[in-house]
């Protein structure tokens, strides 16, 4: 029954993929066009856009009532304040709002402290100690939430995982079965930037580097600034990668803030229809 | 050439023919005798000349605290569970049995991966899921399996002072009290343990022979082992 899972076997269930059809995860300067889109998205395995936080955990499909959104990309690609804003007009609207955070489940978390303070995590357990806290998260927040019908925001999904253990030399087709019990996106945005204007954003800002963060652990340069630029870079790399094979949605993230907003919205508006607004002023 | 292979792709940046030395296994339940076997079988084989190195379950600097702590709270999901015990293993793997197999130990396992995907099946984590999730683990050189079943598995808990939350499946639970529970975890715990026996070869033992027989048969196995073979592969010299 674990077949038809859309993160199990990339590449082999292709025609089942909705969004791997051509067309679907390029950037689409109209973005999301209701109508076709949604006709589209419901042909073939409808998880993408129909499974509305359908979860896999072992053989176990759980059909949801919540919507589940996520987005992805490198540092610097402004994803993060793109979701707060979201948050901000769905909550203004009496949707009930859940936010997770990669990295953040509290116990697992600690490991991970201290792991990246001494050094001591290698690709292999890098890898396993993220999709620890990203299980805890799926099993005591993400799938509760979305069972109680809540809409899930989520900063970083498995695609940071697949995008940077990959990068780490983890293999690409051992780290996509690891995260096979991830409840699948109703939508997931990639934001697309410039490496430079990504670097930009980020060097201009912060000065302290961590050691993992800088990818320093791979080696590739002494320079920890460097080591950074090129650590990033090859994450885009296989950003560029997952794009095509999940079928994120493209946002172009060098335009304005305002203007990714509203295709954001405009691009979440149609999956909203059936979710109670509890919150919601008469 | 090593002998040394992963079930799956390997770990991420090691050259498997850098490791020479044996990686013996002793698996079994819970409460099955295993720790005894182990350190008697050290003490054999050390006296015999060789050089020893030991891990068992949650023993890793990276997890354990985190494991330990997850356990007496009962705050993490069971699929969680599952995956902070994979980062132990993996830690383990590389930071205690790699390096025990560069500098040519024998290695004693006090459970390997297949304990602990018996514990995750049971717990409901699909069986080829988890396998693929530890295929990054090395085979080892054997696997000996203390077997027993639930019945003859009572008096041993009894002697050792009563049933143990987790050891019974508390966490599911399986049963109205430990006794119940322990019965019916324990015997789907062997049961998951006996399937992956024979899927991987394990050497199995009879674990209600007394600890002396037992431990003369593990250690005339071993010596058998160790004099048949040749540690795996001279370390090669760098470059």
């Amino acid at each position: 029954m674990s077949a038809g899972y859309d993160l199990q076997e990339p590449g082999h269930d292709a025609t089942e993929h909705p969004a791997s059809q051509p067309g679907a995860g390029q950037h689409d300067p109209d973005m999301p066009q209701e109508a076709p889109k949604r006709k589209r998205a419901r042909r073939g395995a409808t998880v993408v856009s129909r499974a509305e936080g359908r979860s896999l955990y072992g053989s176990r499909v759980i059909e949801t009532p919540g919507r589940l959104f996520i987005v992805e990309g490198i540092d610097g690609s402004g994803k993060s304040t793109q979701l707060t804003l979201l948050a901000q007009w769905l909550r203004g609207q009496g949707y009930p709002v859940v936010f997770s955070e990669w990295n953040s489940s509290p116990i697992v978390k600690s490991t991970t402290s201290r792991g990246k303070k001494r050094k001591q995590l290698t690709p292999l357990t890098f890898s396993l100690i993220h999709a620890t806290d990203f299980s805890d998260r799926i099993e005591r927040e993400i799938v509760p939430s979305l069972k109680a019908g809540a809409i899930v925001l989520a900063d970083r999904y498995v695609y940071t995982a697949f995008a940077r253990d990959v990068t780490r030399g983890v293999p690409s087709r051992w780290v996509r079965s690891l995260y096979r019990f991830a409840a699948v996106p109703t939508m997931a945005f990639y934001f697309r930037v410039p490496l430079d204007v990504a670097l930009k954003r980020i060097l201009s800002g912060r000065p302290r580097l961590k050691w993992y963060e800088a990818g320093m652990d791979l080696e590739l340069d002494d320079d920890i600034e460097e080591s950074y630029r090129m650590f990033q870079g090859r994450i885009l790399d296989e950003y560029e990668r997952i794009v095509p094979e999940y079928g994120l949605h493209v946002i172009d993230a060098a335009q304005p803030v305002e203007l990714q907003q509203r295709m954001l919205r405009r691009a979440i508006k149609p999956h909203l229809a059936g979710i109670a607004q509890p919150g919601a002023n008469p | 050439m090593s002998r040394f292979t992963s079930y799956g792709p390997g770990i991420p940046g090691l050259d498997a023919a850098e490791l020479s030395g044996w990686l013996i296994v002793i698996e079994g339940t819970d409460g099955v005798g295993r720790s005894t076997q182990v350190a008697l079988l050290r003490t054999h084989l050390e006296q015999l000349g060789y050089a020893v190195a030991e891990t068992g379950l949650s023993r890793s600097d990276l997890a354990s605290r985190g494991i330990n702590r997850a356990k007496q709270g009962n705050t993490l999901g069971a699929n969680a569970f599952n995956l902070y015990y994979a980062t132990d293993f993996a830690d383990r793997l590389e930071r205690q049995i790699v390096p025990a197999l560069r500098a040519g130990f024998v290695m004693l396992t006090d459970r390997y991966i297949y304990s602990l995907i018996s514990r995750a099946i049971v717990r409901g984590a699909d069986p080829e899921w988890i396998k693929d999730v530890y295929s990054f683990a090395l085979k080892p050189d054997a696997v000996f399996y203390l077997r027993i079943d639930v019945e003859g598995l009572v008096p041993r808990v009894l002697a050792q002072g009563g049933f143990d939350y987790w050891e019974s499946g508390m966490d599911l639970p399986m049963g109205e009290d430990l006794y119940d529970s322990f019965m019916n975890y324990q015997r789907r715990v062997v049961q998951e343990l006996d399937t992956l026996a024979s899927e991987f070869g394990f050497e199995t033992l009879d674990a209600t022979r007394s600890v002396e027989v037992n431990a003369a048969d593990l250690a005339q196995r071993v010596s058998m082992l160790l004099t048949s073979s040749e540690p795996q592969a001279e370390p090669r010299p760098a470059g």
